[in-house]
């Protein structure tokens, strides 16, 4: 049982670094604008892909190649926020949440067409570590060293430099920021490009261990809002420790009943949990 | 007000009336599976509308209705042998009833939160159901052969299948209507422009709330069955296809939300764009992007959907588009 259950629940822990930085994107264009941005999922995928065409076209090393992802995921979050997001940004939640559904739509159908559904791999081997009973594939612990680095990284963005305080000050309170001179319309912009940024690189990042389709990001986006909502929706950094549970339960739930079960229970703790703490269980920010 | 004197009540219901009746009469192979489609997805549409419309709760997942609804009368029908009527109405209660457990409890949360709740819903029951062996688990069920015989063989069947749709969809449009016109109605319509001043003024918000969830979780759950048994199978992955729930919505934007006539027009739109895209030599593979295209424009330049712009450039026409 134990010798089943620590390599499992490491695997998990893992993948769940990696989960909390696509889910940090989501969480925090909530917590700016309080948008749910369906388009999520599909932007990971883009981020998969990026890598994958200068991993493979141009040669450049993966985690090089994350840089111009970034700035790729930055300038497409821009993108995104002016055509779809910005007009109705006050209307009722429907209305953004159908428009950021349409962008969803709109990058798959074209995904589709050029890129098919068929899977794609970066081929990228580091080799692996052993330590004690345990095998880690190097590539995994690289993405968590990612991961870690760009939560400090957006803390200290957050805390530290003025667009951040200014992202922070707009989040709190829209109205009073602006009467403050803070340009609100540019730093929305900026939040949504810093939440697609985030959710391209966790792409790149999974791009290097998982094969993947342009379909692929679906599934990180479902766990995105339960990692949320476990870390408290609009609330960016708790989503790094809202990874870490679902990473963890992902890992321990498959050593008590078939795997096949663990959406089950991921899905039914997301509805309790929304139902019982809606801030979520380490609080809303 | 008498519903059967305005004809903002008979238009809607003719025109599917007729439709059917024509369908019924020419008895074409190929005219009843397209109007089996249509008659679905104006049927989906039109119960999402008396959530989503009147009351102004998103429901992303509301697909869970039809799956679920679809796998107990399924279940019924192909394990025991119950008739058709019987297994559709049980798929239709049941759905009813989980609507109502479930929305005592998650129609509390409000906006944002209800849409994404309604998402999770949808994926536990799909990733509970692909577990639970009474419903044939990840492979689902599959209808015996000679089930289709009490109908008079596998043909007949699909007619009898398409009579019910047609009846189910005339349903759902006369209490789409005769929701829309009762004080219950008013009441859900307050709701959605404000729910804490509804409740100030003496609306019962969470029981209205949970009825109108009820309502439009009851037809869902009959179609489901009816579709199913035409297919002859059900599995876990046709039946809780989100992106199914998604076209329902877009549908209901498409047409105009809070409308009766609003969630047909759109259904038969879409899926009239949706089959010119797929077949055309030009945006085959692009389909999805120009339907998500067309969806952006709606959203930000027509909100009110089509029916809804009609009744507000031209107030004369509102007495007969409802």
């Amino acid at each position: 049982m134990l010798a089943q259950l620590l390599p499992s629940l490491t695997d998990g822990l893992l993948l769940g670094f990696v989960y909390g930085v696509a889910a940090m994107g989501l969480s925090l264009i909530w917590g700016v604008m309080t948008v749910i941005n369906l388009s999520h999922g599909p932007v990971i995928a883009l981020g998969m892909f990026a890598t994958y065409l200068l991993f493979t076209h141009l040669g450049v090393n993966p985690y090089l190649a994350l840089v111009a992802v970034a700035a790729f995921g930055m300038l497409l979050g821009f993108l995104i926020y002016g055509v779809a997001v910005h007009r109705v940004l006050n209307a009722p939640h429907l209305s953004t949440l159908l428009a950021t559904f349409a962008v969803n739509m709109i990058i798959i159908g074209v995904g589709t067409a050029v890129f098919t559904t068929s899977p794609h791999n970066i081929d990228f081997p580091l080799g692996s570590w052993e330590i004690g009973p345990l095998t880690l594939p190097a590539t995994r612990l690289v993405a968590t060293l990612g991961a870690v680095v760009i939560t400090g990284a957006l803390y200290l963005f957050l805390y530290f430099t003025r667009p951040g305080k200014a992202i922070r000050a707009v989040a709190n309170n829209r109205q009073a920021a602006e009467l403050m001179g803070i340009p609100s319309a540019r730093i929305l912009a900026l939040s949504f490009g810093l939440g697609t940024m985030l959710a391209a690189v966790s792409g790149g990042l999974i791009a290097t261990f998982f094969p993947f389709t342009i379909l692929s990001g679906g599934p990180y986006e479902l766990k995105s809002f339960v990692i949320c909502v476990l870390g408290g929706l609009g609330n960016p950094l708790g989503a790094l420790l809202g990874g870490l549970l679902l990473g963890g339960l992902e890992g321990l739930i498959p050593t008590f009943m078939p795997v096949s079960w663990v959406p089950v229970v991921e899905f039914g703790l997301f509805v309790l949990v929304l139902l019982v703490r809606p801030s979520g269980l380490l609080g809303a920010k | 007000m008498q519903a059967w004197r305005q004809a903002g009540f008979w238009l809607p219901l003719m025109i599917v009336f007729l439709w059917g009746l024509a369908v019924l009469l020419i008895r074409q192979d190929t005219a009843r599976e397209t109007a089996f489609t249509l008659l679905m997805c104006v049927g989906l549409a039109s119960s999402l509308n008396i959530l989503l419309g009147y009351t102004g709760y998103v429901s992303f997942g509301h697909i869970v209705f039809f799956g679920l609804g679809g796998y107990t009368g399924f279940y019924f029908l192909s394990q025991h042998n119950w008739s058709l009527l019987a297994s559709s109405l049980a798929g239709g209660v049941l759905s009813a009833g989980l609507a109502g457990l479930v929305g005592l409890a998650v129609l509390r949360l409000r906006g944002a939160y209800f849409a994404l709740a309604t998402i999770g819903i949808n994926e536990a029951a799909r990733a509970f159901v692909s577990n639970f062996e009474p419903f044939g688990g990840a492979t689902g069920l599959f209808v015996n052969f000679s089930a289709y015989e009490q109908y008079g063989g596998a043909g007949p069947a699909l007619w009898t299948a398409f009579t019910f749709l047609w009846v189910s969809t005339l349903a759902v449009l006369a209490t789409s209507f005769l929701v829309k016109h009762s004080r219950f109605g008013l009441g859900l319509m307050a709701i959605r422009e404000d729910e804490d001043a509804a409740m100030v003024m003496g609306v019962k918000a969470p029981q209205a709330k949970t009825i109108a969830y009820v309502i439009s979780a009851f037809f869902p759950g009959i179609i489901g069955t009816l579709y199913f048994f035409k297919n002859g199978n059900v599995e876990p992955g046709d039946a809780f296809q989100l992106h199914m729930s998604i076209e329902s919505l877009v549908m209901v934007m498409l047409g105009g939300q809070g409308t009766v006539l609003g969630p047909m027009v759109g259904a038969i739109t879409y899926q009239g764009l949706r089959g010119y895209l797929l077949t055309s030599p030009i945006f085959k593979s692009l389909h999805l992007a120009v339907a998500g295209l067309i969806l952006l424009l709606i959203v930000l330049f027509v909100p009110a959907g089509a029916v809804g712009w009609v009744r507000g450039r031209f107030p004369r026409w509102r007495r007969v588009l409802e």
